[in-house]
């Protein structure tokens, strides 16, 4: 009998493994940067390239950050929900442009609108580097505490920003903080 | 004929001449080295299986800079793989730290080995008690 159960046994782990491996997102790497004070940026702006915007702007308030560039086919994809997201007016949009040039990201504000209250200019990428970036588009939500509290890769979408996001504003702005 | 050589001139193409990284980073082979050696212990987030060595993906060329950045800087490989982890997570080393998670895909490789070497000896344990022939066969040349 026992000869038997031994190789079933071995079997139905196996399964239970790879069973457990196909529902995992793989995709998503989890950020060491949540609950964390959100790394500090100043950089020029990319409306006007001799103002400059940075984290102190937004200091003791509550904020997004979306990480975007001319080059990513899934910024274009999330545009729509970004206006749809400023016009509901929860909490202000930055932008961080990513590895990008100055004027196909000011184009693309010109033709596809902008959301953001206002976009950083990241040509070298090392804001990202510390904000932890690896693909774009990324959106963190910073608390008026300035520390991350949530972070969302891959194109934002109202019914991720109603399930995800909203909560999170809602509950924070309760809270008085 | 032509083909064939055609083919075989291909096989240049995958020559390690055109590797990524080709501009030396530092005067000092010590440094260089240690450089090349850390550049092959960070993964590439954008292109998961491979290194920043081997990854031509702008991120990559970014953390390239930033790890030569923080060597001028005088940072120990401590330091420097601190300030990527904070950044990335553990998922950013080629190797995963030894810890409490992980215990089980450091030990996977010594628990499969010890496994198969249980099974194998029980297996020939129990077969060279059996009898040099096997009275259900009656073998070759029987009739």
């Amino acid at each position: 009998m026992l000869r038997y159960l031994i190789p079933a046994g071995v079997f139905a782990i196996l399964i239970g493994f790879f069973f457990l491996g196909l529902g995992r997102d793989k995709e998503t790497l989890p950020s060491p940067l949540i609950g964390k004070p959100a790394p500090a940026f100043e950089l020029p702006s990319v409306e006007d390239p001799t103002q400059k915007i940075s984290s102190q702007d937004f200091a003791g308030r509550m904020y997004v950050i979306n990480v975007w560039g001319s080059w990513c086919v899934g910024c274009r994809q999330e545009h729509d929900a970004l206006m749809q997201i400023a016009q509901r007016g929860e909490v202000p949009i930055v932008g961080l442009n990513w590895n990008d040039e100055l004027a196909l990201a000011q184009r693309w504000l010109r033709e596809l609108g902008n959301p953001y209250v206002g976009n950083a200019f990241d040509a070298e990428g090392r804001v990202a580097i510390d904000w932890g970036v690896y693909g774009a588009p990324e959106t963190f939500l910073v608390d008026a505490n300035g520390e991350i509290i949530f972070k969302h890769v891959s194109p934002l979408t109202i019914e991720i920003w109603e399930r995800d996001f909203v909560p999170l504003i809602r509950a924070s702005k309760g809270s008085g903080t | 004929m032509k083909i064939v050589v055609a083919l075989m001139l291909l096989t240049f193409a995958v020559s390690p001449i055109f590797a990524i990284d080709i501009e030396r980073a530092f005067e000092d082979d010590a440094q260089q080295a240690r450089y090349e050696r850390l550049s092959r212990e960070l993964r590439c987030l954008v292109c998961r299986s491979e290194t920043i060595a081997d990854s031509n993906a702008t991120l990559a060329s970014d953390l390239r800079r930033q790890l030569r950045e923080l060597m001028a800087a005088g940072k120990s490989d401590e330091q420097i793989m601190q300030y990527m982890t904070d950044r990335y997570g553990d998922y950013v080393l080629y190797k995963p730290p030894l810890a409490a998670r992980t215990w089980l895909l450091w030990a996977a490789p010594v628990l499969f080995v010890l496994g198969g070497g249980i099974a194998a000896v029980i297996v020939i344990r129990r077969k060279s008690h059996l009898p040099e022939e096997d009275p259900a066969d009656p073998g070759l040349g029987a009739s």
